[in-house]
């Protein structure tokens, strides 16, 4: 009953769900992204127990090692403080969370209503670069063509709007020489 | 042997907590952080149902999500540092205004 | 028995960390036509021992106006990281002892070299995390530069290492290794730097430099231009742990680079079957030496990039440069 399959899960699991709320509890932007590289990487972890070790080894560079060290850059870049709290978020957070918790119920009990879906075993689908790499690059040629064409735009728009604006120039000075 | 409905539940959370970050969060920064919340739990249920239904294409579907993710993060932060310029404020409800 | 296995290689590898800091000493001491250390032991070979009595009994100071989780957790991180890429490496052939067959590897995993690639992506947060959490100007600007130098040079190392993927068709550095073997024409073996992958080699030694912030590559840690960078705040332990960090790194990077282009453990065989087992290892780790011997050498004579011309060099050089040889390297493989 208790296999160790079940008991990483939910070590996993746990983590997860511990980093995903600590990033809800915090006020300081960098502890919220330090509980969301332990989230990622808890993710990484699941991954693994399913079997898809190319996806978990690219979760934790593309992921946990590339955009979260973009994150924190900009968290230090800007030297973002602990958040305040204003009117606005009184009220977000008087029908931000029952209505969020309302949805998730909905979600969770259509879920486990209709559960009768079937285990998963560990390791079901070993997903090895050599069996992704054919489907990467045959079926999926359009898809991964276009998101590299996407990334240029992305790589240029980032340049673009994060560089300084070009100062205005000197006006000419009055009165000739 | 774990059910299958456990990886949703998780993933389902996970999705919920991002949502929730996203509505009653301030800072911009920890906003963006609540979506990247949410992509990740959508990519564990991509991998999930792709170790149930035996269908590789699900793991090669989370690259592109983690692709438009990378895409995303870089716009959105260079956007947050375009208005940090201007405003000198990272709160959003101080963003509220059209001309300062 | 991999928990034997990384007991040893724990304590080798710390050994050797110790020991590479008395090379770069020696070594850039007669580079700089001086003597090293000369008078703890013989050839000052007890000085890492007085180096690590001292850091350890140093008075640690924590300022109090760091940010203390991150503070502690930094070199921590760092530290981890820097020991933890050494358990894909393999040192060895296996090794038959009394019928159990011992690989001289703690783990072979299918995607080994991908999994040291990550670790060192996660790296970059011990150096970034160490820089804010100091709550100092030249720690900040040091960590910023430090961890922005890494990420961009991280993709020029992936890369450099493609072109050996191609041509050994896995991930797994043992079959890396294995498809290594034999001889061109007798007498030169068919390593990869051999067999067309110069370019790829010294893509991979460049963006190595840069990966573990060594001259040419050292601003953020420069003494004359930041204080000392993003280790200014810390002191005695945590410092050490710092220093160890890198010269770990540079290990790691040295143990890879014999595996992916030097052939590994692979090198002439004599003498009787116990010599047998042990002389792989022994190849192994006087490459790793070589290697490191380069890294100091380097050191100890070329001036420091400033970092303008360190970031066009990797975003405008290097990048174009592993992927022509990676593009090259797959035209050469698919006729």
């Amino acid at each position: 009953m208790l296999s160790v399959h079940l008991v990483l899960f939910l070590v996993f699991g746990a983590v997860a769900l511990a980093g995903a709320v600590n990033l809800l509890a915090q006020t300081h932007p960098i502890n919220s992204a330090l509980s969301l590289i332990a989230v990622m990487a808890a993710l990484a972890g699941e991954y693994l127990l399913l079997g898809a070790e190319f996806v978990a080894a690219v979760q934790v560079i593309v992921y946990a090692g590339a955009i979260m060290v973009l994150f924190v850059f900009v968290i230090m870049l800007l030297n973002a403080g602990v958040e305040e709290r204003t009117k606005g978020s009184r009220v977000a957070i008087l029908f931000g969370i029952p209505g969020m918790l309302l949805g998730s119920l909905l979600v969770a009990w259509v879920l486990l209503r209709y559960s009768g879906t079937g285990e998963v075993a560990a390791g079901a689908l070993p997903g090895a670069p050599k069996t992704i790499g054919p489907l990467l690059f045959h079926e999926f040629l359009l898809p991964f063509e276009i998101t590299s064409i996407l990334i240029l735009i992305a790589i240029m728009g980032a340049v673009v709007l994060a560089s300084k604006p070009p100062s205005s120039p000197v006006p000419p000075r009055e009165g000739g020489f | 042997m774990v059910p299958l409905s456990y990886y949703l539940v998780l993933s389902g959370i996970l999705f919920a907590c991002g949502v929730t970050g996203f509505l009653i969060k301030r800072n911009i920064i920890t906003i963006f952080m609540s979506i990247e919340l949410m992509l990740n739990g959508v990519n564990l249920s991509f991998v999930a149902f792709a170790a149930h239904w035996h269908a590789l294409a699900g793991q090669v579907f989370v690259f592109f999500v983690m692709v438009v993710a990378a895409a995303e993060a870089a716009v959105g932060l260079a956007i947050i540092i375009a208005v940090y310029r201007n405003r000198e404020t990272l709160n959003v409800d101080r963003v509220n205004l059209l001309k300062l | 028995m991999s928990v034997i296995k990384s007991a040893v290689v724990l304590g080798v590898l710390l050994g050797a960390v110790a020991y590479t800091v008395w090379l770069e000493r020696k070594v850039v001491g007669h580079i700089q036509n001086r003597w090293g250390p000369t008078r703890v032991g013989p050839f000052g070979l007890l000085q890492p021992i007085a180096v690590g009595l001292k850091l350890f009994v140093k008075e640690d100071l924590t300022p109090p106006y760091v940010y203390k989780p991150l503070y502690i957790a930094a070199p921590l991180i760092a530290i981890i990281f820097a020991l933890t890429s050494i358990s894909m490496v393999p040192f060895g052939n296996d090794v038959v002892v009394g019928g159990y067959t011992i690989p001289f590897q703690i783990t072979d995993v299918n995607t080994g070299l991908l999994i040291i690639l990550g670790i060192t992506s996660i790296g970059v947060y011990g150096v970034a995390l160490a820089g804010w959490s100091s709550n100092n100007k030249y720690s900040l600007l040091g960590g910023l530069r430090a961890s922005a130098q890494m990420v961009s040079y991280e993709i020029s190392l992936g890369l450099s290492v493609v072109g050996v993927l191609i041509m050994a068709g896995s991930f797994s550095l043992r079959t890396i290794v294995d498809s290594q073997a034999g001889l061109f024409w007798g007498f030169i073996p068919r390593w990869n730097i051999f067999t067309g992958q110069f370019v790829g080699f010294f893509c991979y030694l460049i963006a190595a430099y840069a990966e573990t912030n060594r001259i040419p590559f050292d601003l953020p840690e420069a003494e004359t231009e930041l204080v000392a960078g993003y280790h200014t705040e810390y002191s005695s332990m945590k410092f050490a742990m710092f220093f160890m960090a890198e010269y770990a790194n540079m290990i790691t990077v040295g143990c890879l680079a014999t595996l992916l282009f030097f052939g590994g453990w692979r090198g002439p065989i004599f003498g009787p079957g116990i010599l047998q087992a042990i002389e792989p290892v022994f190849w192994f780790v006087a490459k790793v030496v070589v290697f490191l011997f380069i890294y100091i050498w380097v050191r100890g004579t070329l001036p420091r990039f400033r970092y303008d011309q360190l970031m066009a060099f990797g975003w405008k050089v290097l990048l174009p440069l592993s992927l022509a040889n990676l593009i090259a390297t797959a035209i050469a493989v698919a006729w």
